[in-house]
């Protein structure tokens, strides 16, 4: 027979007002199995608490009942209680009489009766509780970086001088992400490189940080604390031991002729080849696709050059298998492509460039080295038109959100473009500036007011060339909608922000949820900002949302310091609710038939087919088995069961069928 | 605070207006408080905004626009727009700009020609006599508008209530009121160049 013990609380006048508290407690004294019931103004408090602890030793109870409020509110306080009594915690509940029934109710015997119904199934239900403990899960050490953009610098960098071991993979031949790209930052127009290349450098010689560039993650298994990641070392043709990284390969390499992807285009590169000088790590890698040994079979003139006979054309995909505690996702974004934009002829007329490519010309580092010239003959555009929200806030490209970048980029456009073409004429078709951030409205304001950048506040209709010249149709809406047409040298197109390539497929390795335009989402749009629905994995810069530089290191640093506490103990405590499939005597083992229609079901990936052996190691069952580190509590494979082997823990059928006949 | 540099089309009005007064066109970020606020802005054909926003966009044809317009020569100067506005434009001083430009350049709206009549006639009362002499204003006004009976039949009870003195009380010191018309209007001529 059940020792419980019940204890109704007034919670000052919330409960007492409507509910006849003593009532209660004395309607409770007659159930089978409680031992022990009263009422108290303020259970909550030290007295209240003192008075459960004190019924527990003297009672000799084996279940406590705290008729108050929600558990939400109090239950760890009661249950804690519980514990320094000596009783198991999980054999505490409460039975919320102030949410649902005395705030919800007027002052009436029904009242009161509703609160006895709700006491009592709490009774029947702590009778069939069994004692639960919390589950501890080892914890790996290493963190993951995915993409090596100033997002993964900067998460790497912050968990690495932490004191723990980071893995930095990075899809292209170098770090540095767009960032290495661009030319000046708003709004302070320091230089973006000058910034970037020393962390760079920190990264690849951080002791913390393993770097792979040239790689890809593979595969993705385990949970939180203990995920086995499977990383795919891409073939670079180069020992990277030997190389020094002199460059002769790359000066002597005959195929030059391919547009350079760092240059977006408009600059040419090697065949084998090292994508910006500021590289990192300053190793070249053989482009197979363009490579004349690779497609004719013949040529091998980088290994005839090569001084420490570096070069490895038979060099292999390399798969590295690592053990990684914790994720973060910083593969940030992309811009939209060229096919988007038919009416403005960019991919057809030369001089309609976007965003990055406009940076790279602006750089000096660049094709041009800085000076502002067209990519169709080189001369100096004499009138020039920015395009903001190009693809961006537009339904019918699919794109209806702001990619919150561009007012503040293509303001540094038009501002670098008059910096260095005195006497041009810029103008910015927008349709409303965004320029929220610190300094940022006052940068917008002296690109307008001091450098004489013409704002006209209207969508462009369309682009075509006549003449020489490309004429850009557009409109004020600020003079009455008066149409206005541009003899413009060159536009550049502030191209929306887009994800990644690659981005769902990734998103689907993980099990990271994403949204509908493939950026990953959040487990809170505010409160959970940088963490997944994916317990240990979290989110850093463009890949979540289009954001500028500040944002993105402040949140990489935000998802830095989420792993570093993650790691800060070397065992992770979770929650015992979680669903457990049964496990009985021989010959049956468990009354799992072995369906496996739970594994699919589960949204969190937590169930696998077990296989169980008799002491021959004879495979005798196969049967579902839940991962306590995965598993979220949340019930689905419980109600999917057929044949019922499935039960959670604190929620189990037992107990909810014996809170229902207490009705 | 008043933009300055090179960058600006040297040629332009807005680039005009700012040589000679100080306002700069670009200040204005279009949100409109100056037209909302002005007394007068039901009687323009170009709000205050409007006239900034065509300045600032120096397109073909806009500070013709701008010069013909109506609306510089009912602006009351009663400077309310200036004192709301958040960019701190001074559009009084702009407006007196437009008309004295537009006066120079003969493009004053057909409209506004009796302000102008009015404008001039008043400023040689000023010139020759040091202050008002309403008799001499009037009768200029009517030679230069050709409005010779308008208003006509209030000169006798104006007259016997001593308002209209025949002739003109001159200040002392003429030389220096026409000394500051010539130094100003040197200066107008200069800027506006």
């Amino acid at each position: 027979m059940s020792r419980i013990g019940v204890f109704v609380c007034h919670c000052g006048e919330n409960i007492s007002a409507t509910v006849d508290c003593a009532g209660v407690a004395e309607a409770m004294s007659r159930v089978p199995g409680v031992v022990h019931s009263v009422d108290y103004k303020y259970m909550c408090s030290d007295p209240g608490q003192t008075m459960i602890k004190d019924a527990i030793k003297e009672k000799k109870l084996d279940g406590v009942v705290v008729s108050a409020c929600s558990p939400h509110m109090h239950e760890p306080t009661f249950r804690r209680a519980c514990a320094e009594a000596g009783l198991n915690p999980y054999l505490c509940e409460m039975a919320n009489i102030r949410e649902h029934c005395s705030w919800v109710h007027e002052k009436s015997e029904a009242t009161t009766l509703k609160a006895i119904d709700l006491v009592h199934k709490m009774v029947e239900k702590v009778k069939k509780n069994q004692p639960l403990y919390s589950i501890k899960v080892p914890v790996t050490k290493t963190a993951l970086v995915l993409g090596g953009g100033i997002a993964g610098i900067q998460a790497a960098l912050d968990i690495a001088n932490a004191g723990h071991k980071v893995v930095m993979v990075e899809r292209s031949p170098s770090i540095g992400g767009h960032m290495s790209q661009l030319s000046e930052t708003f709004p302070t127009l320091d230089c973006s490189q000058c910034i970037l290349t020393p962390r760079m450098v920190e990264v690849a010689q951080h002791p913390n940080i393993t770097l792979y560039t040239y790689s890809e993650l593979e595969s993705m298994d385990g949970f939180i604390g203990n995920f086995k990641v499977r990383i795919r070392k891409k073939a670079r043709c180069v020992d990277e031991k030997l190389c020094t990284g002199c460059g002769l390969c790359t000066t002597k390499c005959p195929t030059k002729k391919i547009p350079s992807e760092f240059n977006e285009g408009l600059g040419m590169r090697s065949a084998i080849y090292v994508p910006f000088p500021q590289a990192v790590p300053n190793k070249p890698v053989i482009d197979k696709t363009q490579c004349t040994f690779f497609l004719k079979g013949k040529c091998k003139v980088c290994e005839k050059v090569c001084p420490t006979k570096a070069i490895r054309y038979d060099q292999e995909d390399e798969i590295i298998e690592v053990d990684i505690g914790a994720i973060v996702l910083a593969t940030g974004f992309n811009v939209l492509g060229a096919e988007h934009f038919p009416e403005y002829g960019y991919g057809r007329y030369r001089d309609v460039i976007q965003g990055l490519q406009f940076e790279r010309i602006a750089s000096a580092s660049g094709p041009t080295s800085g000076a502002i010239r067209r990519p169709s003959d080189g001369t100096e555009p004499e009138t020039i038109v920015f395009i903001a929200c190009a693809g961006s806030r537009d339904e019918a490209k699919g794109i209806p959100y702001c990619s919150k970048i561009c007012c503040m980029y293509t303001a540094k456009h038009a501002m670098l473009y008059k910096h260095k073409v005195h006497h041009g004429k810029a103008y910015v078709f927008y349709m409303d500036i965004r320029a929220g951030g610190k300094m940022y409205e006052e940068f917008v304001r002296r690109a307008i007011e001091e450098d004489d950048v013409k704002y006209i506040r209207g969508r462009v209709s369309r682009i075509y060339e006549e003449d020489g010249k490309l004429i850009v149709k557009g409109a004020d809406t600020l003079l009455g909608h008066q149409a206005i047409e541009i003899r413009a040298d060159m536009v550049v197109l502030a191209s929306a922000a887009v994800a990644n390539d690659g981005a769902e497929e990734l998103a689907q390795k993980l099990h990271v949820s994403y949204d509908p335009y493939h950026f990953f989402a959040e487990a809170h749009p505010k409160l959970r900002p940088v963490e997944t629905n994916t317990a240990g994995i979290f989110l850093a810069g463009a890949c979540q949302a289009p954001r500028d530089i500040p944002e993105t290191v402040s949140q990489a640093s935000g998802a830095a310091s989420k792993v570093a506490a993650l790691f800060s103990q070397s065992e992770l405590t979770r929650e015992p609710v979680i669903a457990v499939v049964n496990r009985i005597a021989p010959p049956l083992y468990s009354t799992c038939t072995g369906c496996a229609l739970c594994v699919p079901a589960c949204p969190y990936q937590a169930i696998e087919m077990e296989e169980i052996k008799n002491r021959d190691g004879v495979v005798v069952k196969r049967a579902a088995k839940i991962n306590p580190g995965l598993c979220q509590g949340c019930g689905t494979c419980v109600a999917l069961c057929r044949v019922k082997a499935i039960d959670l823990q604190g929620f189990s059928n037992e107990q909810v069928f014996a809170e229902l006949m207490a009705l | 605070m008043s933009a300055t540099t090179h960058h600006h089309d040297a040629d332009s009005l807005a680039h005009k207006l700012n040589n000679a007064t100080g306002v700069s066109p670009t200040r204005c970020y279009q949100c409109g408080k100056c037209t909302a606020g002005c007394p007068m802005a039901e009687e323009m054909d170009y709000t205050p905004s409007h006239i900034l926003r065509l300045l600032q966009l120096g397109l073909e044809g806009s500070e013709d626009r701008v010069l013909r317009a109506y609306s510089p020569w009912v602006c009351l100067t009663c400077e309310v727009c200036y004192a709301r506005c958040p960019q701190e434009v001074d559009i009084p001083k702009m407006m007196d700009f437009l008309r004295s430009e537009s006066a120079r350049l003969k493009k004053v709206n057909p409209r506004a020609a009796d302000f102008l009549s009015f404008h001039k006639t008043m400023l040689d009362s000023i010139r020759y006599v040091g202050r008002l002499y309403e008799v001499g204003m009037i009768m200029g006004y009517k030679l230069r508008s050709w409005h010779f009976l308008e208003d006509v039949l209030m000169a006798p009870s104006l007259f016997f209530k001593g308002k209209l003195k025949l002739f003109p009380h001159l200040i002392k010191n003429r030389k220096n009121i026409s000394q500051i018309f010539k130094k100003s209007g040197n200066a107008r001529t200069e800027a506006a160049k």
